[in-house]
């Protein structure tokens, strides 16, 4: 399971940013999830408390958007969505494409932070 | 307390593929094809290395290994036997390779000298899916004694891969291996990726990915 350490590398990156910017605490994360991320989402939410205990993101909600794969068929001459990452095939004309144009993300969208007064 | 929204954009793994990139970047100038090997454990990564070494050794090239493992060197000492440097990553436990264990590995290897550098990774099909390491092939091996439908199973890792090697081919028979159905399953999940049948064993397509490796090498790298 790699979604512990994936989770410290977002706990990471969010903390930093949110330092930067002069906050005291992050209060979500927003992250963008393609379904050939590699990564399961219960277990990147289990391991989010884990890595944002005694952080500046501890207490803070992770909200996850799922994004499926979406492929250009060269046939119908535009992006289709898969129904199953198990079939490239364009869901339309039924031709294989394997050029992907979503689907990778794992990707923090943005952060909720709250400034001092 | 005043609250905003900060727009971040960025892929979690951003740190890792920033050292995967730059390691690409000095391989590539250095004119080295690079290539991950990734598999569940135990699909004969070792095997075909070892004999891929060898016979890449034979011919003229220059060749190294790194080679990921939780906890033994067993590999490492397998590969060495080839006779060309190797470097064992002893990953502590961890599942994957990332590229700064491989970046911290290259350091007294003179790369300029080298034509290819194989990197073999923890046995594991999900984990290493996520991870660049600055290759320029993802190698995904499947072996006949694990059945037709694991690219259905693990379609991430397929997904990422460039090409796929079947292995242990002397067993196929005695294992009924149907490799119209894998063929099949490998393209469902990755249309058009090539498809090398290998057996470490008995040597049997071991050319046909030699000169595989041996095309994309030209291709990826002419001209450096
Ligand atoms: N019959 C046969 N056995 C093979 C072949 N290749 C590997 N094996 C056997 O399969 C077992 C595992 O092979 P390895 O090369 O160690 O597999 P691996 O993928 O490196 O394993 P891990 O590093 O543990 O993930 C060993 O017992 C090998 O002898 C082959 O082509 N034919
Ligand atoms: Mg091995
Ligand atoms: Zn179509």
């Amino acid at each position: 399971m790699h979604e512990l350490s994936i989770a410290y590398s977002l706990v990471e990156m969010a903390g930093e940013s949110a330092r930067e910017a002069g906050a005291v605490r992050v209060r979500a994360v927003h992250l963008r999830l393609g379904a050939l991320s590699g990564v399961v989402r219960g277990a990147l939410e289990f391991g989010y408390e884990i890595a944002t205990a005694d952080t500046l993101l501890a207490e803070s909600r992770l909200h996850v958007k799922e994004l499926p794969v979406r492929v250009y068929c060269g046939v119908c001459r535009k992006e289709v969505e898969l129904k199953s990452v198990q079939r490239f095939r364009c869901p339309e004309c039924d031709t294989p494409s394997g050029d992907i144009r979503q689907g990778r993300e794992l990707e923090i969208e943005s952060i909720e932070i709250e400034m001092p007064e | 307390m005043k609250a905003r929204v900060l727009e971040i954009r960025k892929g979690v793994l951003n740190k890792n593929d920033e050292i995967a990139r730059g390691l690409r970047e000095r391989l590539h100038a250095a004119g080295v094809l690079t290539i991950n090997l990734v598999s569940s454990p135990g699909t004969g990564k070792t095997a075909l290395l070892q004999r891929t070494l060898r016979e890449l050794r034979e011919q003229g090239s220059s060749v190294a290994a790194l080679v990921g493992d939780l906890a033994t060197d067993n590999d490492a000492r397998r590969l060495a036997e080839a006779g060309v440097p190797v470097k064992q990553i002893n990953t502590d436990g961890r599942c994957h390779l990332e590229a700064q264990m491989v970046s911290d590995h290259l350091s007294d290897w003179d790369l300029d000298r080298l034509d290819y550098l194989f990197i073999e990774n923890v046995g594991n099909l999900v984990c290493p899916s996520s991870y660049d390491l600055g290759e320029d092939l993802r190698v995904v091996l499947l072996s006949v004694t694990e059945g037709e439908d694991k690219p259905l199973k693990y379609p991430n890792i397929f997904n990422s891969a460039d090409v796929a090697v079947l292995t242990k081919m002397d067993l196929a028979e005695a294992c009924e291996f149907d490799i119209e159905a894998a063929r099949a399953n490998i393209a469902a999940v990755r249309p058009g990726m090539r498809i090398v049948s290998t057996s470490a064993k008995s040597g049997v397509g071991v050319q046909e990915w030699l000169s595989c490796l041996a095309e994309e090498k030209q291709s990826r790298l002419v001209g450096v």
